[in-house]
């Protein structure tokens, strides 16, 4: 069954007179322990795209299902606790909490937004440290490590609760090419690892190179691009 | 629970200084509150204490009318016969009376065979009087103290004293009109001097009241005023309304009244000053509420807006909005608690350090008064309950408005 199933998706954004349709009527599905990447210049909906399969932002019409469950019509309450459940967030400016440490970063996702007894949580979170190279790092600040070290932090973060899908709107865009080659390899990594589902946007077509499925986005539509075709395309 | 004080407790941390002020601000209203509380209350229990044991006793009966011609001393106006003994009933009746002083108030001509001048008297039985005012004694500058006088001897006020050259042990003639309009004459010796206080009856003096029969050629029982002293002062309200309802309420033939009851309160011009302390009390209160509720709310306003950031991404990671609510009604708390905390210390501190030092003061002519300021129990959790509650009333709108923002527009916002 697929993790995600988007069906004649549209989003439009009305500003007063002016309406913009971000997301024109869109099909695509993603399978189970997929790496997926949304690619297109700036402007051309990635982050709409993400948003919407993140539940942060309702689509205008059209189906959506994520993880089996249609999240069209969920209410605030309702998205934050379906967010907190299944999915799992990397940000391009890696926003980690400034005034918790590395271990309590990761530690978050288990204690304020689910609640895992103490023992297994502490287990859980060295594991996941341990997954992305960073435990020997667990009592820095963010401040105190860098820009490479904080994304492989905020993946461990996103995938500590188990989620079925970690979504990351252009996680490398801040990052140098040897760091960002880094972090989808890292990506690539926990998905064999933990089997999930990786979705991630980016602007950068060298990227993709690394990319099992890619779907190129051009004001609004979508189609995707064939494997051969990934790394000098667009 | 535990996780939303840890992150509410480093994001203060975090800011540092401005946490600091405004704890700051917080405990520098705390202490002007608590102290002023405590000085404010101790010098009122002082001056009450002064009033009502020196001089006035806790509630007075009088005659009905006779305190609106007090200053003209009128011996028309007194309680007589049955009068009296329904007032030794009804005050035997009243548990809480400790014990009472009959006077009669009267005006004289004092000479010391040289000049002459006028004096208001009260004339009282010793042992009453004593027991109705017991810091009386006090007030008796040069002389034997002990048994305050006897028939024969009288306590000259320290102004005529002064005025009229007069010394303890000399002889002395009081010169009085009697009710009828003739005039009497009688010798005295000055057993003492009397201080002066503030407030009604504080500049008389005093002879034993058979020497007033006498002098006043009065034969039967007669007396102006009746000053009853209570064990406790708290007892006041509910011993007075019980004499309203029993004496107040007796009417004569002519369906007047017969006798007035009064407080300390209503005859002692110091009580507005004791309400004016109250009401300065009400308003620093009020200040301290207001200090609390712009400081906080202030911080919190600016600690949402520095964090927008940050709240987008605890809520797109699925923290629901009520925990981003605590968390920031959280750091308003901890600041009122630190601030009540500090405040509370050095409050307690300072009040045990002016009674160690014994802070004296004057009122009117009495001088060297010790302050010995005291807070209690109630007052400073009261105050404590007021600052904590308004720290947290004061970061709800704030914390409100960071618990309902959108994730997304809150992660755009730079
Ligand atoms: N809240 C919004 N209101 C109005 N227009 C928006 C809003 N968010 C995005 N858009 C518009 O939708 C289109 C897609 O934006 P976005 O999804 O951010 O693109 P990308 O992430 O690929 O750069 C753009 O034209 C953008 O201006
Ligand atoms: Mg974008």
């Amino acid at each position: 069954m697929s993790v995600v199933v988007a069906k004649q998706l549209v989003k439009t954004y009305v500003a007063g007179d002016i309406k913009v349709e971000a997301i024109r009527g869109v099909d695509f599905s993603i399978e189970p322990a997929s790496f997926v990447s949304f690619i297109g210049p700036s402007g051309s909906g990635k982050t709409t795209l993400l948003n919407m399969i993140g539940c942060l932002d309702p689509p205008t019409s059209g189906q959506l299902q994520v993880a089996g469950q249609d999240i069209t019509s969920l209410s605030r309450q309702e998205a934050a606790r379906f967010r907190g459940e299944h999915i799992g967030f990397v940000f391009q400016d890696f926003n980690l909490i400034p005034v918790l440490t590395v271990f309590e970063n990761v530690e978050y996702p288990l204690q304020m937004v689910q609640s895992w007894p103490n023992e297994k949580r502490k287990k859980r979170v060295l594991e996941m440290l341990d997954a992305v190279g960073m435990a020997d790092q667990a009592h820095k600040y963010p401040s105190q490590i860098s820009g490479g070290q904080k994304q492989r932090v905020a993946v461990a973060r996103a995938l500590v609760t188990n989620a079925k899908l970690v979504l990351a709107d252009e996680p490398t865009a801040n990052l140098d090419k040897e760091t960002a080659n880094r972090i989808i390899d890292l990506m690539k990594q926990m998905r064999d690892e933990f089997k999930t589902t990786f979705v991630f946007s980016t602007h950068d077509p060298r990227i993709v190179d690394n990319v099992e499925i890619t779907f190129a986005l051009e004001d609004g539509t979508l189609h995707r691009l064939e494997k051969s075709a990934g790394g000098d395309h667009a | 629970m535990r996780n939303i004080f840890k992150l509410a407790a480093r994001n203060l941390f975090r800011y540092k200084r401005r946490t600091l002020l405004t704890s700051m601000l917080i405990t520098l209203g705390v202490v002007s509150v608590l102290l002023f509380i405590s000085v404010s209350g101790s010098f009122k229990a002082l001056m009450v204490g002064q009033i009502t044991d020196s001089m006035l006793g806790h509630v007075q009966i009088h005659k009905q009318g006779y305190l609106a011609s007090v200053d003209s001393l009128p011996l028309n106006r007194n309680l007589t016969g049955k009068q009296i003994d329904k007032v030794v009933q009804v005050l035997a009746e009243e548990d809480a009376v400790e014990a009472y002083s009959m006077r009669i108030k009267l005006g004289a001509m004092f000479s010391n065979f040289i000049e002459t001048t006028n004096i208001r008297l009260n004339a009282v039985t010793p042992v009453d009087e004593i027991k109705t005012a017991p810091l009386l004694t006090e007030r008796i500058l040069e002389g034997e103290k002990e048994g305050l006088l006897k028939p024969g001897e009288i306590l000259i006020p320290e102004l005529i004293a002064k005025g009229m050259k007069v010394k303890v042990g000399d002889g002395i003639v009081l010169v009085a009109n009697n009710k009828d309009g003739s005039v009497n004459g009688q010798n005295f010796m000055v057993r003492g001097i009397l201080e002066g206080i503030s407030g009604p009856g504080g500049r008389d003096g005093m002879v034993h009241i058979e020497d007033a029969k006498t002098l006043l050629r009065i034969g039967a029982a007669e007396v102006s005023e009746v000053a009853i002293r209570l064990k406790d002062i708290d007892q006041l309200p509910a011993v007075f309304a019980s004499l309203q309802e029993k004496l107040g309420s007796m009417k004569n033939q002519q369906g007047q009244p017969i006798f007035e009851v009064h407080t300390w309160e209503s005859i002692s011009p110091f009580f507005n000053i004791a309400k004016m302390i109250d009401l300065m009390t009400f308003f620093i209160k009020i200040m301290l509420v207001a200090i609390v509720l712009v400081s906080i709310m202030n911080v919190m306003i600016m600690a949402v807006y520095e964090r927008i950031n940050e709240i987008g991404t605890i809520s797109a990671i699925g923290t629901l909005p009520n925990k981003i609510l605590g968390l920031f009604v959280v750091e308003g708390f901890l600041m009122g608690v630190l601030g009540t905390a500090v405040g509370t210390a050095i409050s307690l501190i300072s009040i045990a350090i002016m009674n160690a030092t014994q802070i004296s003061f004057d009122f009117g002519r009495q001088t060297g008064l010790l302050l010995s300021p005291a807070i209690g129990v109630a007052d400073v959790v009261l105050v404590v309950v007021i600052v904590i509650a308004i720290a947290v009333v004061a970061s709800l709108q704030p914390a409100w408005k960071a618990a309902k923002m959108d994730p997304i527009t809150a992660l755009k916002h730079v």
